[in-house]
């Protein structure tokens, strides 16, 4: 039997699990049009608005009294409510993560609970508790003590809707971590504090800090709930957010704009850090599985 | 040993901190979650059943809530078709620019409402960028019940882009290659073998964006027009009865959004569990 040559293929034909360039095209056009509708052409708005009058009037904007003092405010906010929400999601991750208990299911639940309620709910609930017909009110207004429609009322509003953020972000990492390397740590003896900040600390180092950024942007962003609970005194009680509000509603378009360009940098930088993060531990997930191979070899 | 002491609350280890871990972790929960939600509806039972059921139907609390759901689940539905579509075009294709469209798709999540409110009224305005180009046809996007879609819909976003690429990532191609060797074309595959992995997922990426969005206030109102009885949406009927004082009416329709909240987070636990089950059967 003489060897039948396979005629070559003419044309590199495309796999049978691939589909066919001119629908490729399609689908990634589509898909590019949908997020430069959405995402691409207001982002773009935010900056061209900004700008529109000129680089002297967007500085003047921000240099404005109310605008510094908008601005103080906000990062003192963030300055709060990130670290105490960073305390307890260490903590919370901590015993969620490492120890097995009934009812655990329940707690996270819970903790989810800020994500599920609107902005204008998490903001409400502070008014009920500390406004005067509420149930500290009375009390607090009598010993002369303002939480609501000053700065303790937008920290807790704050602390609120950015309460699930660190974490929900920390507990997989921990759990996906296991809880040999503390064993390790306590059984060759060291302390609780010792094995917490050498062993546990740096393990979670870079999913604490993804937690902590999206943490931070949704404080120093709240709208909603900070709105309903700061009263909205110029230069004592406005965020950003909030000032950026009152500068759109009074028609200082350009000022505005100028205020919520801070903010969309804000955010920007914030997907930068994000996307650095998640490329990173990638770059180590590649990394162990490539020495673990190896190790396989040998 | 006895049945009493095998039943343990916990089971022992020996690492430290439990006590105080979940102590405090308690204690903060209970002061900056608990105790406040509880108070909503402490309050609202200070209100009698038909004093909350007259605050709750009236005309333009019904008209609001129609309109927040309404609005919702259209922006939620546009939502799942195209995150679906942005999704597969993320994970199976390689183009020129394709991680930064990836790292810009949590754009809604990162960027403030209020600037979001304000950026896509500028752009959908009858002077905007878009709006310009859409009213000789006569669509009204902005001031007009149709910009609660566009705002809603642009927080919604990432929700199910998000939740289906992971599913989409994990899909073994060897399912694939199956379909293929069987005689199947593409859009059978799609139909028979990819959609049925995915839509697990894409439900409660669905779920997750009506969430958000029923609750969403920030990007809405500036948008919208806030039209009592045509464009005003539920959240803002709520500051509008705390601006007049009306501290009972505002938290009879917070109770009712916090509810259907809680059904919805409800429904959510249970996509997930259920689709965990089916991939764990699979």
């Amino acid at each position: 039997m003489s060897a039948v040559a396979l005629p070559a293929p003419v044309v590199a034909r495309r796999r049978a699990t691939a589909e066919p360039a001119i629908v490729r095209g399609l689908l990634i056009g589509a898909a590019l049009c949908f997020l430069g509708l959405f995402l691409v052409v207001p982002l773009a708005a935010v900056f061209t608005e900004a700008f529109r009058k000129g680089a002297h009037v967007y500085l003047a904007a921000l240099t404005e009294p109310d605008a510094l003092s908008a601005i103080a405010l906000t990062v003192l906010v963030a300055a709060v409510a990130v670290p105490a929400n960073v305390i307890f999601g260490v903590a919370a991750a901590w015993a969620i993560a490492k120890f097995e208990f009934k009812g655990k299911s329940v707690l996270i639940t819970l903790i989810d609970l800020p994500f599920a309620v609107s902005p204008v709910v998490s903001g409400l609930i502070y008014v009920l508790l500390f406004g005067l017909q509420g149930w500290f009110g009375p009390w607090l207004h009598a010993h002369n003590i303002k939480i609501l429609f000053a700065v303790p009322g937008i920290v807790l509003a704050t602390i609120f809707v950015t309460f699930p953020f660190v974490v929900r972000e920390l507990i997989p990492l921990m759990q996906a971590q296991g809880t040999e390397e503390e064993e390790a740590a306590r059984v060759l003896g060291a302390s609780g504090w010792q094995m917490f900040w050498r062993v546990t600390l740096p393990n979670i180092k870079w999913g604490l800090l993804y937690g902590v950024i999206l943490c931070n942007a949704r404080a120093m962003g709240e709208f909603g709930a900070v709105s309903v609970v700061s009263g909205h005194v110029r230069g004592a009680t406005n965020t950003m957010p909030l000032y950026v509000e009152i500068l759109y509603n009074e028609y200082h378009f350009a000022a505005a704009f100028a205020v919520a360009s801070l903010l969309a940098s804000l955010a920007l930088v914030t997907l930068l850090v994000k996307s650095l993060i998640e490329w990173r531990a990638r770059r180590e997930e590649a990394q162990a599985k490539i020495s673990f191979e190896h190790g396989q070899v040998i | 040993m006895s049945a009493a002491a095998a039943w343990r609350w916990r089971r022992p280890s020996v690492l430290p901190g439990f006590g105080l871990a979940f102590g405090y972790t308690v204690l903060y929960l209970s002061l900056i979650v608990l105790i406040p939600l509880s108070a909503t509806f402490f309050k609202t039972f200070t209100l009698t059943w038909a004093a909350f059921w007259d605050t709750v139907t009236a005309p333009r609390v019904v008209a609001s809530l129609r309109l927040t759901f309404g609005a919702s689940l259209i922006a939620a539905t546009v939502n799942s078709l195209f995150g679906l579509l942005v999704a597969w075009v993320l994970v199976r294709y390689r183009f020129a620019g394709r991680r930064i469209i990836d790292a810009l798709v949590d754009l809604p999540f990162a960027l403030p409402t209020a600037v979001a409110g304000i950026a896509l009224t500028a752009v959908y305005a009858q002077n905007g960028w878009i709006g310009r180009l859409l009213e000789p046809a006569g669509v009204k996007v902005a001031f007009a019940p149709l910009g609660v879609i566009v705002a809603l819909t642009f927080i919604g976003l990432p929700f199910v882009v998000r939740t289906v690429q992971p599913v989409l990532e994990d899909l073994e191609p060897e399912l694939e290659e199956a379909a293929a060797t069987l005689g199947a074309d593409r859009w059978q595959t799609f139909q028979r073998v990819i959609f049925p992995a995915v839509w697990p997922a894409l439900l409660t990426g669905f779920t997750l964006s009506v969430a958000r969005a029923v609750g969403e206030y920030g990007s809405v109102i500036f948008i919208a027009g806030n039209v009592p009885m045509v464009s005003e949406i539920t959240p803002l009927l709520i500051i509008t009865k705390l601006e007049q004082y009306d501290y009972a009416g505002a938290t009879a329709i917070a109770v009712v959004m916090l509810v259907i909240s809680f059904a919805l987070l409800l429904l959510i636990n249970l996509l997930q569990w259920w689709a965990r089950r089916r991939l764990a059967r699979v």
